[in-house]
């Protein structure tokens, strides 16, 4: 029953009562929902398990043909030649140099574009700019990387002519352009989540726009941003198609994002689509390079995670 | 939430018709390489017959994984089954016939203007492929004195690739051996555009793509053992004089799933010579000679199960002796 | 000479106070410039990449687009190769996606917001969610073969696909709701509280309608990504060549069910174009280019409805 049905005028008329039952229900649907609710979020954690059963149980078969030790210090990824070698650095060092690229690319340009959105920009610019920033996340995988190898490399290789034509430093610029989006957007509504009255304080005392972004939003905002950031690292880091198409699949250890080098979901997507049988030695190997990149996200995830918690503010 | 019997029903009526839905169709998976000849077949059957053809895009790997389980009918493959994929078929009862539907042929391509690499032998690609070469070999000149001082780029696939193992065992004489410092991608127009943007430039790539881009590129001739220099073309790839650069393409069906009549009619479908040598030719691979997918139906009609290959590549195979071995 | 009491500053101070303050005024200025042109710039650079994208792909595709394009199959000739099975066959996933996201993505954002205890269990869910992001998204395609195609029999199948998308976009989701959530001004809750509402009822009442902006933001940056994304499709089995639709409710014979489409095979755009660009032929690279501007067509016009509510709800709803 709706809420004026159920609050009326008690039968001495002097006071207000609610009709019986009605609060009863309310609470049962109350701790309904609570229950229901709960599902959905616990959902992450069973597929959490469901991605670690499946990374583990492969990567057994692995870890029992190749020491551990090699597989973490070799420095040389070669798991389909006749004498194969199964050292993850140099997928490691890929994968690495594209996402340092990609947060390069992304925290300046994220932040100006924030700040810039929340604090600076009218409500026509931003509500203009928005769409067409969410419209970047819309481009697929496979068109940014086909760009970034046909015509951001040549464009690149005219300003940097030892350039490869596959190379770590396009797609990681690309990357970069790819989670702008989810950062950007997610900041943005933290950002606009801090009071008014918090701002209007701080322009009372004479601060410029940008000295109330940096010293009173931002501050106020930094779990939010925080949290967008790492969804953002966490997506640039499981980025498969771009690197697969742009960085090459050739396992390179290196410290010259100019060269090309396969990054470790590179690697994976190239035995999985690829020709090599199924249930082999190399078949297993990409569960054990996909365990070494779940555990390396999640040490960044937890990182984050206290880090958020400090920053947490309530308003 | 008012009254639940009629979505109920529904429920119910959808559950029992699902199953009758798919009943007729011709289920194909396997290599982006055979994918091409697959896709035409699948076209020009379905245009024919009206029955349905699909076909996956899973690999040559995930191909015989799905094909091994049972749950495709069809599957292409750009190199022989192998022994753990073999095993996965025993273990699940499923047999398999083996048909080679086309000769692929890899060519070693060279920018236009390199004036110097028209002709090469396997012992000098071996010099620049071994895997002794890494990080060694890196200018023309250490393969032929008489080739200019110049930096050596290679280009070529990746090592899961088909293609890629087939080139360093016919070069390398070992599967799976090369040097690993040579730019490797999934895709042969990326080699194409590689080669086609560097003088030095020196790749490997399917016969396929080499026809589209003959502009582009500059095809080398390979030494054969009498002395003769043979460029890559379809007609050298179907005579058999390209060696040992010419590889078959091939197509695994379930031998039950021949018991059902659409599997039946396209595994003929596909050995039909008339169909054969035309749909592979426009897709741009080497046709058999007629005579020989005339042996791969009789194959198809006595259900001969088993490789030719057990389990590893042959260089050289004639695709007669594939066909009547077993 | 002045006594001064202390704090206050002497008289003949003031020219310092003003010169001062006007230089560090002026400079703080200065950079408040210099922030909105490097906003600017962060803009033109985001666009121009966008602008330059759309226009690589415009000028090698858009040509090719036309009412043949548009209704042929794939074929094996890439003049009469076409996109119907692709098109249709992305419209049905991304709508069984969002069915699936949206309600699990938002029901898991309110919870950990709003319901949830502030333990360890909360935490690791939070983590969790934020972990998720980073799995490949070939992982979540191995993942649906072993549990979803073999484990539930469902096969390869448009269910399976939307149900694989939904998992990789549910993290998106969840933060955005939760980000969403969080920006609600404390004193709409408090004043419902204080009027005696039950949680789920402000919940519903007030949190939900406030928030639907930022959920709905959340909502098409996870279908945007979700509408590209080809390997995890591949790996669960979806198609490069079909060439015939999912059965349409109650046609054929005999007539197919409400749901027999969800359990059909199925291809999508960006397989297509991810097939169409590897081959050898110069005509299929501009397929692909023409599938590459229908695929960020569909996006924009997907995104345009979200937006267009997006921007009604804020009209109504902002403070």
């Amino acid at each position: 029953m709706e809420i004026h049905e159920a609050v009326g005028l008690g039968p001495t008329r002097q006071a207000w009562t609610v009709a019986p039952g009605y609060l009863a229900k309310r609470r049962a649907l109350d701790r309904v929902m609570r229950v229901a609710l709960f599902f959905p979020a616990a959902l992450s954690v069973f597929v959490t398990t469901a991605i670690v059963f499946i990374l583990v149980s492969e990567s057994w078969g692995f870890f029992a043909k190749v020491p551990l030790i090699e597989f973490l210090t070799d420095t040389q990824w070669t798991p389909v030649f006749a004498q194969p070698r199964f050292g993850i650095l140099p997928l490691l060092t890929a994968t690495f140099w594209t996402t340092g690229i990609a947060l390069a690319v992304a925290l300046p340009l994220g932040a100006l574009l924030m700040i810039y959105l929340s604090e600076y920009a009218s409500k026509a610019v931003r509500e203009t700019v928005k769409p067409v920033l969410e419209l970047l996340a819309g481009v697929p995988t496979v068109v940014y990387g086909y760009f970034a190898l046909l015509f951001l490399t040549p464009l690149l290789q005219t300003l940097i002519p030892e350039l490869g034509g596959l190379n770590l430093l396009v797609p990681g610029i690309v990357l970069g352009i790819m989670i702008l989006p989810t950062v950007v957007s997610i900041s943005e509504d933290a950002m606009r989540a801090v009071p008014a009255s918090l701002r209007e304080g701080g322009y009372a005392l004479g601060m410029t726009r940008w000295q109330v972004a940096l010293r009173v939003v931002v501050p106020g905002a930094l779990s939010g941003i925080i949290a967008a950031y790492l969804l953002g690292m966490s997506r640039a880091i499981g980025e498969t198609m771009v690197l697969a198409i742009a960085a090459g699949q050739n396992p390179n250890l290196t410290a010259n994002p100019l060269e090309g080098a396969a990054t470790i979901t590179a690697y994976i997507v190239q035995m999985s689509l690829g020709d090599l049988p199924h249930g082999s030695l190399e078949y297993q190997s990409i569960f054990a390079v996909g365990l070494a990149l779940f555990v390396i996200t999640l040490l960044f995830n937890v990182a984050g995670f206290f880090l958020q918690r400090r920053f947490r503010e309530a308003y | 939430m008012n009254n639940p019997l009629p979505i109920a029903a529904l429920l119910l009526t959808t559950a029992a018709s699902i199953n009758t839905v798919w009943a007729e169709t011709v289920q194909v998976d396997g290599s982006s390489t055979v994918f091409p000849i697959s896709e035409a077949y699948a076209e020009e059957f379905q245009k024919q017959t009206r029955i349905k053809v699909t076909v996956g895009l899973s690999g040559t790997g995930g191909g015989f994984k799905k094909f091994c389980r049972g749950d495709i009918d069809v599957t292409g493959a750009s190199r022989p089954i192998r022994d753990v994929e073999m095993k996965l078929c025993t273990e699940n009862k499923v047999e398999f016939i083996e048909l080679p539907v086309a000769v692929d042929g890899l060519a070693n391509v060279v920018h236009p203007s390199n004036t110097w690499a028209s002709c090469m032998t396997v012992e000098e690609l071996k010099k620049i492929w071994e895997p002794a070469a890494q990080g060694k070999i890196t200018n023309w000149k250490q393969v032929r004195s008489s080739f200019p001082d110049a930096p050596l780029k290679l280009f070529g696939a990746g090592t899961d690739s088909g293609t890629y193992d087939y080139y360093t065992f016919a070069i390398n004489g070992k599967e799976h051996e090369s040097r690993g410092d040579y730019s490797a991608t999934e895709d042969d127009n990326v080699t194409v555009q590689g080669v086609a943007n560097d003088k030095n430039a020196l790749g490997f790539m399917g016969l396929a793509y080499v026809e589209e881009n003959r502009g582009k590129l500059k095809t080398v001739a390979i030494k054969q053992a009498d002395g003769k220099c043979v460029q890559p073309t379809i007609e050298t790839a179907q005579n058999a004089t390209y060696q040992p650069l010419t590889r078959p393409l091939f197509m695994y069906v379930n031998k039950k799933s021949l018991d059902k009549p659409e599997v039946q009619k396209y595994a003929d479908f596909m050995m039909t010579a008339k169909n054969g040598t035309k749909l592979v030719r426009e897709v741009g691979y080497v046709p058999l000679p007629a005579k020989a997918f005339e042996l791969g139906k009789k194959k198809v009609a006595a259900r001969k199960t088993g490789t030719y290959f057990e389990g590893g590549s042959k260089v050289g195979v004639k695709i007669e002796d594939l066909l009547k071995a077993n | 000479m002045m006594t001064t009491a202390p704090g206050l500053v002497p008289s003949n101070a003031v020219p310092f106070v003003n010169g001062d303050v006007r230089r560090a005024i002026g400079r703080s200025q200065r950079i408040d410039i210099v922030f909105a042109a490097g906003g600017l710039f962060a803009l033109i650079i985001a666009f121009g990449l966008l602008f330059t994208l759309l226009a690589d792909l415009a000028t090698d595709g858009l040509g090719r687009i036309d009412y043949d394009f548009l209704t042929d199959f794939p074929s094996r000739r890439p003049a009469g190769a076409g996109m119907l099975s692709a098109w249709v066959g992305t419209s049905l996933v991304m709508l069984v996606t969002a069915v699936l996201a949206m309600p699990l993505g938002v029901a898991a954002g309110l919870y950990l917001e709003e319901y949830a205890p502030k333990n360890w269990v909360t935490a690791l869910i939070e983590i969790n969610v934020s972990n998720l992001a980073g799995v490949p998204s070939i992982v979540y395609g191995l993942l649906a073969l072993g549990f979803f195609v073999y484990g539930l029999g469902l096969g390869q199948s448009i269910l399976v696909a939307g149900m694989v998308l939904a998992l990789l976009i549910l993290p998106v989701v969840i933060v955005a709701t939760r980000e969403a959530v969080r920006s609600i001004p404390r004193e709409m809750k408090e004043g419902a509280y204080a009027l005696g509402a039950e949680e789920w009822q402000v919940m519903w009442h007030y949190i939900l309608p406030f928030a639907r902006p930022g959920i709905l933001t959340g909502a098409i940056i996870g279908l945007s990504r979700a509408i590209g994304e080809a390997a995890p499709l591949i790996t669960i089995g979806a198609l490069a060549f079909i060439a015939f639709l999912p059965p349409v409710p109650f046609t054929g014979d005999p007539p197919a069910g409400l749901f027999d489409w969800l359990m059909s095979d199925f291809t999508v755009m960006p397989i297509q174009m991810f097939n169409w660009i590897s081959r050898p032929q110069a005509g299929f690279h501009i397929n692909a280019a023409a599938t590459g501007v229908l695929l960020m067509a569909m996006t924009l016009a997907m995104n345009a409805v979200a937006i267009l509510i997006r921007f009604r709800l804020r009209r109504h709803s902002r403070t």
